[in-house]
């Protein structure tokens, strides 16, 4: 008789746990072809509001530490997912229908990503930021700040290099995230999360929640406690995206339009999804004796 | 003098604690609130941008003639100069019975005599410089036997300077007690004191917290005055230091309930000028130092341009250098 | 005369030419308006200043039309070095009618000239030059050289020419045409600079300016071929036009509310620091949205400040706006007024301490005493709501983790200011407070080339400053 196998269970991350949702549902997910995979996690609203607690308590520690030290643990987020290559690319031939050697070449992409944004932490403010040369006796600067909680909407289709593309530059810059994996491909960012976990990202930083974005999706637009939201996950849902836009008006969160098609993430992603999640501030003072 | 006894300041307030030892006095000064120089400034650029017209102008102008310390303190001095410039003190215009007589006529030691003697009992005053102006570079007995001649000779007024060096080393007692010391000096035998202005020489000072701290330690030591220059150094008065040692006189009867004086000295040449320092002393220590028992402007020439105002206000019509009197 | 007191010392009003009625300037030209007319008054007297037309949808479309035609035709394909000369020319005009702007502005706002000739007129010049500068640099911008379109912009009226011009510099020197539509208590130096748009021979379309009330904005804002809407006011209304973008193209930056901390220390210069507090609160009337309208005192300091901020806003010299003397003018509007005193009424209710500055207000006219409130707690309204007026509200902390604490303590983050000598101390408190604008041992200091604009609450989008290129561009890093 052959051995039983153990199968994973699929549960939500968030303040650096791994709960199953409070609720208690979950959902099937199934793969390219349609058969049966895992029960993902059916991530709830009081989820999407303790992921936001969360995410608010890990904001003055990761905001405050050094650029530096950001873009290590950035980096080591990469070097984990490296020594766990096997495990994403069979979720990605499994969840994305792709063959090993194409789904080798999207890790290859999102381990690549997250490097190229490591090295971003400690040098984006000073792309960004600059001296201001007043007509007066004042110093004045004005310098790049994180915006605070951010809520993103993964991609639904490309469910590991489109997550990291979204996630990556959000954080490092000091920003916490409560991220909505593809509610159809959750596999991939759960064990995404499980790399976080066992890397050096500190609790609460990086919040995972699977599941429909019918329940959370809305509970984080009109959150009063997340400061800014992207919408890449409702590409070509203008209807949703524009609800979500007027939910997000009442705090006056930065938005992230959703864009009329799902990006090619293999392009090279530029500064704003780093940029859209940061404040200027400029600081004055006198100079005198 | 020596350091080993704290001198009783005619301050009426004891300063004890705070004179007790070097420690103490530094602690004192340096506990001082700070200013900070570009706000210092703009406050007073901004009340050097009220506009004061007709009436306040006429007003004004009168005062500021009042306070004038009429200055010569030249090397070329001689009695006939001190002569003509103590009639010119008592009527400034002699043309306008209606113009006020200076506060003071400020000259060296050795020129008080011949200025008593002229300005007889005018009312205006005289005012001696002493202590080895202007640098104060002397012994202390040769300071305090200078301070005592002035004395000695009429003058009603005594502007000593500072060892600016003892302070920038930070010898701040021995400062103290050479102010106390000079104060002392001052002594009548009739029991009464001719009133001692400290001249701080903002210029060497630097700082505007150095100017504070001057101030404080003037006005414990028992200053009657607090002075900016001596007119020999650059910049002399500004509107901002006279700001912070308005500000200091301010805050100092707010503590003792003592008034302390205020003189700029040097640069202080129109009449535009004069009036931003009345406007400032107005609004900054309030206008019941708008005496000229409490605040001096130290000058020479702003005498004139005073006077040419003030006959332009009454006739309307501007004049010229030529219809004042050149001393 | 005893005492010195200062006597009147009017600006001369004669230099401002004000009509009976004023159009719309659209495509480079004055025309009537489709709709209703309103008026403009002094609030220092309630003299009725003007007749102002009110535009209508049609009139906003037609703005927009003329704004599109200029951008499509002339201005977005003028080399930036061209621009750049209207912008420069624009500057000059503004510096030369600087007094009549100037009195102007004073006449119709309330606010004392002392601050339109020395702060509003002349920042408004420098931000056309700064930009004007930029015109033809933007490959360096760092946000592209590509043009949005057409801008529609709303404007207050705390600030009205200088709001003008740090909406208008920006727009124009990146290839942008506008539609702007002035405060409607406030739109005179914006007819004015229509006219200097004229004089600079600005082509027309370029710049279009629109005059109406919150209807009017509105029309303009939602208007479909509005590119980049860029709002300055309050925080309701901001609300409301991220709402009415959603699921649009359009751009938006939005200048909002605040209620700064003004933090001081114990070891503050603290002369400079009352200084500040009066400058932070009562320059233009409090009518600031980054006033510093909360004073948070380190207890141990707190009657001594106390004190001495009383004695100098018992200094202060509230009354007629065109006199070069006056500290404190009128409040812009019988509304504005109103809810001045209701929020102070509210603040007495709720047991905070009312003083106000000993002063005699003018008998026509809308005024208000420099007033602080002590004993305000983080609970009070007054603590928490802009007031938008000449009211402090004084709170203490011990430890500078409370001052941090409640500082940010508001949805608020547009300003704030530090007060202390430690060095260190200023650095720790400029990172840790959430706010687009921190003020150390200073408050309330603009320049063209220093970004402004807040965190949270208090809008998105900088204005000023290589980032204030951003909102005008599109190139991908936005902000």
């Amino acid at each position: 008789m052959s051995r039983i196998d153990v199968r994973k269970t699929y549960k939500l991350f968030i303040g650096g746990q791994f709960p199953r949702s409070e609720s208690g549902h979950s959902y099937e997910v199934l793969d390219s072809r349609g058969r049966f995979v895992a029960n993902a996690a059916l991530a709830s609203r009081k989820d999407a509001r303790d992921a936001v607690v969360a995410a608010r308590k890990a904001f003055p520690g990761w905001s405050g530490r050094t650029a530096y030290n950001r873009g290590q643990v950035v980096y080591r987020i990469a070097e984990v997912m490296e020594d766990r290559r096997p495990q994403f690319v069979e979720a990605l031939r499994r969840g994305e229908g792709r063959t090993s050697a194409a789904a080798g070449k999207v890790l290859d992409g999102a381990i690549d990503r997250l490097v190229w944004y490591a090295g971003w932490a400690d040098k984006l403010a000073q792309v960004v930021g600059n001296a201001n040369p007043v007509a007066g006796p004042f110093f004045n600067l004005s310098t790049p700040e994180p915006t605070g909680v951010v809520a993103v909407l993964a991609p639904r289709e490309s469910s590991l290099l489109g997550l990291v593309s979204v996630v990556a530059p959000v954080i490092v810059s000091g920003n916490t995230v409560v991220v909505t994996a593809s509610p159809d491909r959750p596999l991939p960012a759960v064990t995404f999360a499980e790399v976080l976990a066992t890397s050096d990202v500190p609790a609460g930083v990086v919040n995972l929640l699977t599941g429909s974005l019918d329940r959370t999706a809305a509970t984080l637009a009109s959150h009063m406690d997340v400061n800014a939201i992207d919408l890449t996950g409702l590409a070509a849902d203008a209807e949703q995206a524009t609800a979500l836009e007027v939910e997000a008006a009442a705090n006056l969160k930065r938005v992230r339009r959703a864009p009329a098609a799902e990006p090619d993430w293999s392009e090279d992603p530029g500064l704003d999804r780093m940029t859209d999640v940061l404040e200027t501030k400029t600081v004055w003072h006198p100079i005198g004796v | 003098m020596t350091s080993t006894a704290t001198p009783t300041t005619a301050a009426g307030n004891d300063w004890a604690d705070v004179t007790a030892s070097e420690s103490s006095l530094r602690r004192f000064l340096h506990g001082l609130p700070g200013v900070d120089q570009v706000g210092a400034e703009q406050r007073a650029a901004g009340l050097g941008t009220r506009s004061i017209k007709t009436s306040a102008k006429a007003f004004a102008i009168d005062l500021a003639i009042s306070m004038v310390d009429l200055t010569t303190l030249e090397g070329q001095d001689t009695r006939g100069k001190v002569r003509a410039l103590a009639a010119k003190a008592v009527r400034p215009d002699p043309s306008d019975p209606t113009c006020p007589s200076v506060a003071a006529l400020c000259v060296y030691p050795d020129m008080v005599a011949t200025a008593k003697a002229a300005l007889g009992t005018s009312g205006v005053r005289v005012a001696s410089v002493a202590t080895a102006f202007p640098s104060g570079r002397a012994a202390m007995d040769v300071k305090l036997a200078d301070t005592r001649e002035a004395v000695a000779a009429g003058a009603d007024e005594i502007d000593m300077v500072i060892d600016r060096g003892a302070f920038l080393a930070g010898h701040y007692l021995q400062v103290f007690e050479e102010i106390a010391a000079v104060r002392a000096a001052c002594a009548r035998p009739d029991g009464q004191s001719a009133h001692l202005k400290v001249i701080m020489e903002t210029g060497e000072l630097q700082t505007y917290d150095n100017v504070r701290r001057v101030s404080w330690l003037a006005m414990m030591a028992g200053a009657h005055f607090i002075k900016t220059s001596t007119g020999k150094v650059q910049p002399a008065a500004t509107l901002p230091v006279t700001l912070v040692m308005l500000e200091a006189v301010r805050d100092y009867r707010e503590q003792t309930g003592r008034r302390v004086g205020v003189k700029p000295a040097g640069g202080i040449r129109s009449s535009k000028d004069a009036i931003k320092y009345l406007v400032m002393v107005n609004e900054v220590a309030g206008a019941d130092w708008l005496v000229p028992e409490w605040f001096r402007f130290g000058a020479s020439t702003l005498l004139n341009d005073l006077l040419m105002q003030r006959t332009r206000l009454a006739t309307g019509r501007y004049s010229g250098p030529d219809y004042f009197t050149l001393d | 005369m005893s005492t010195f007191e200062y006597a009147p010392a009017p600006e001369s009003r004669s230099i401002v030419d004000i009509a009976p009625s004023y159009g719309l300037f659209v495509n480079g030209e004055f025309v009537d308006g489709h709709g209703h007319s309103f008026k403009s008054i002094s609030p220092s007297t309630e003299e009725v200043l003007a007749e102002i037309a009110e535009a209508d949808e049609t009139d906003v479309d037609l703005a927009v039309r003329a704004a599109r035609r200029a951008h499509s035709r002339v201005w977005g394909r003028m080399p930036g070095k061209e621009r750049a000369k209207y912008l420069f020319r624009i500057a000059r005009i503004i510096q030369e009618r600087g007094r009549e702007l100037a009195v102007l502005e004073s006449i119709d706002n309330g606010k004392p000239i002392k601050e339109t000739r020395d702060v509003d007129v002349p920042i408004a010049a420098a931000h056309f030059f700064y930009y004007a500068g930029w015109a033809d640099k933007l490959e360096y911008s760092g946000y592209g050289t590509e043009s949005v379109g057409v801008a529609g912009q709303v404007i207050p009226w705390n600030f009205p020419l200088l709001m003008l011009s740090w909406k208008i510099a920006p727009a124009l020197a990146c290839g942008n045409t506008v539609v702007l539509k002035p405060a409607e208590t406030t739109p005179l130096t914006a007819l004015l600079f229509a006219e200097i748009c004229q004089q600079a021979d600005l082509p027309p379309g370029v710049v279009n300016i629109i005059t109406g009330a919150g209807e009017t904005g509105r029309a303009l804002v939602s208007h479909p071929d509005v590119d980049k809407v860029a709002f300055t006011g309050s925080t309701e209304v901001g609300r409301s036009i991220a709402r009415s973008v959603a699921g649009t193209s359009k751009r938006v930056t939005l200048e909002l509310g605040g209620k700064a901390a003004n933090i001081v220390f114990d070891d503050a210069p603290v002369d400079q620091a009352v200084e500040g507090i009066v400058n932070g609160i009562f320059f233009n009337q409090g009518h600031v949205c980054c006033a510093g309208s909360r004073l948070l005192v380190q207890e141990s300091v707190a009657d001594d400040v106390l004190d001495r901020l009383k004695r100098r806003m018992s200094t202060l010299r509230v009354g007629d706006p065109l006199d070069k003397n006056t500290d404190v003018g009128a409040i812009n509007s019988a509304e504005q007024l109103a809810k001045i005193r209701e929020l102070s009424a509210i603040g007495e209710d709720e047991g905070a301490e009312r003083w106000a500055a000993p002063c005699e207000l003018p008998e026509h006219g809308f005024w208000f005493p420099p007033t602080l409130f002590t004993g305000v707690t983080q609970a009070h309204r007054i603590a928490r709501e802009e007031i938008f007026g000449p009211v402090l509200s004084v709170l203490t902390f011990r430890t500078p983790s409370e001052a941090i604490e409640k500082a940010n303590n508001t949805p608020y983050g547009l300003s704030a200011g530090v007060w202390t000598d430690k060095g260190s101390r200023i650095l720790k408190m400029a990172g840790a407070l959430r706010a687009g604008v921190v003020w150390a041992n200073t408050f309330n200091k603009f320049d063209p080339t220093s970004p402004f604009g807040g965190y949270k609450e208090s809008g998105y989008g900088r204005e000023g400053g290589r980032h204030g290129l951003a909102g005008y561009l599109k190139g991908e890093a936005r902000r």
